[in-house]
């Protein structure tokens, strides 16, 4: 069991910035996100993109604002739970949390912060009619251990990266490899469409393009996958499709949680500290409304900022406590580190 | 400047017409969403950077659009449900010369 004082769900911005805000009160906090790395959509869908609404940051690429992050945190050792998906949550009678993730890890503390933006990031499944019959039956959208297709033949669908680097990967470990898309040109990295061409060219790997699956067959599991190239349509058998369409995020089991939920986001008490129907529950960033809500990532900062006082009153009822500006306080972590304003020099003048 | 009026097919076949300003710098995926024709978090995922499709909209009248961007052509190429009149809608901005568009929502992924 892990245990913290601040558990936060979502692991992008607002998410790591709590970890600063409540470092300064002396909580600790460990973050739960399904995507395997920090950074949530900023990490995910646009790493490359420049943001110019980040107070002091005139410009800044997204990419760059969360390793950023990542280091203003790093003093108080915050602990990451990635590529878990918080499922369930139970109020103890002690007014504390457990939450328990997709693949069973738990987590237990007395203030829980959702951070989790539009959600946990899911994957784009290509509407093929029976391809739920299929799922883990030789159908998979995430590869998780690749020596599951060792010496087997795998067909890959998509255009961009996850597609790209996953062929140019599994032509090591399948027997064979065959990647589909509906174009003839490819949206990943420079890098990785000149490689799979390279290895076209040897024979490692078959494109087919534009051409795209339109069905599966099977008894048990996955046998063959229909292919729709032009006005042509044939058989190619396989002992897996890997569909990769990227990431789109859902709301998902924190829907299910008893929060208040509006306009699939999660209602909370803007007036005060952003805390949910359910005392001990915070939900801030994108993934809640307010009146005059506005989704954005100084909007999340500032919620976070707010939320953190309130967690250490809720934590330490009796203790009287009032902010503490960093240029006075400075930045003491959890590691022993200290920064702190230098102190001026006096040198009289004879 | 003045409002334009396009009228949008919803995701459940309801036809609205709206009116659309032309001097906000707006795109069609931000009007949907002002008027609350589809519900939040399903429509306009990534912002408008033509980096998730889900603003994927179908063009039933013939107005001259901007040319595709090399993004939004790719990002299609990756899209469900792509028909031939197919565009997102947040590379498409609101001008006065939209006047009378008409769309359709395509489905929620």
């Amino acid at each position: 069991m892990i245990k913290t004082d601040i558990l936060i769900i979502g692991a992008g911005p607002t998410g790591l910035f709590t970890v600063f805000e409540a470092g300064l009160l002396k909580l600790k906090c460990h973050l739960i996100d399904a995507l395997p790395q920090a950074g949530g959509q900023c990490a995910e869908i646009y790493p490359k993109k420049p943001i110019y609404d980040i107070p002091g940051f005139p410009e800044i690429l997204a990419g760059d604002l969360v390793s950023n992050l990542m280091k203003q945190i790093e003093p108080f050792q915050p602990g990451f739970t990635l590529g878990e998906r918080a499922d369930t949550i139970e109020k103890l009678d002690d007014g504390s949390f457990i939450v328990t993730t997709d693949k069973g890890t738990k987590h237990h503390a007395p203030i829980v912060a959702i951070a989790g933006g539009l959600g946990s990031f899911e994957p784009r499944k290509p509407p093929i009619p029976n391809l739920s019959t299929f799922e883990d039956k030789g159908v998979e959208y995430i590869i998780r251990d690749p020596e599951l297709y060792r010496n087997k033949n795998v067909v890959i669908s998509g255009g961009g990266d996850s597609a790209l680097d996953w062929s140019i990967f599994l032509t090591d470990v399948a027997k064979s490899v065959t990647l589909i898309h509906r174009r003839n040109e490819f949206r990943g990295a420079l890098d990785s469409v000149e490689k799979v061409q390279e290895l076209k060219n040897l024979g490692k790997i078959e494109l087919i393009t534009p051409a795209e699956v339109i069905g599966l067959v099977g008894n048990n599991s996955l046998e063959e996958v229909v292919i729709k190239q032009g006005a042509a349509i044939f058989n190619r058998e396989c002992d897996h499709f890997i569909p990769l369409f990227g990431l789109s995020p859902k709301l998902g089991p924190i829907a299910d949680w008893g929060l208040e939920i509006e306009k699939n986001a999660i209602k909370v008490d803007n007036s005060l500290d952003y805390q949910t129907n359910i005392p001990g529950i915070y939900a801030i960033g994108d993934v809640n409304t307010y009146p005059g809500k506005l989704k954005l990532i100084l909007c999340g900062f500032h919620e976070a900022t707010l939320m953190c006082q309130s967690a250490y009153q809720r934590i330490f009822p009796d203790k009287r406590y009032v902010m503490k500006y960093t240029t006075v306080g400075g930045v003491e972590g959890f590691d022993g580190s200290k920064k702190e304003a230098p102190k001026a020099v006096i040198k009289s003048i004879d | 400047m003045t409002d334009i009026k396009i009228t949008i097919t919803d995701r459940l076949g309801v036809k609205h017409e709206v009116e659309a300003p032309t001097d906000m710098n707006m795109n069609l995926m931000e009007i949907v969403r002002s008027y609350e024709l589809a519900p939040e978090g399903t429509i306009g995922i990534c912002g408008g950077m033509a980096m998730c499709a889900s603003c994927q909209c179908y063009v039933l009248s013939e107005h001259e659009l901007p040319e595709m961007s090399y993004d939004e052509d790719l990002m299609l190429a990756e899209a469900f449900n792509v028909k031939d009149n197919s565009r997102l809608g947040c590379q498409i901005f609101i001008k006065e010369e939209l006047d009378g568009l008409e769309v359709e929502l395509a489905p929620e992924v």
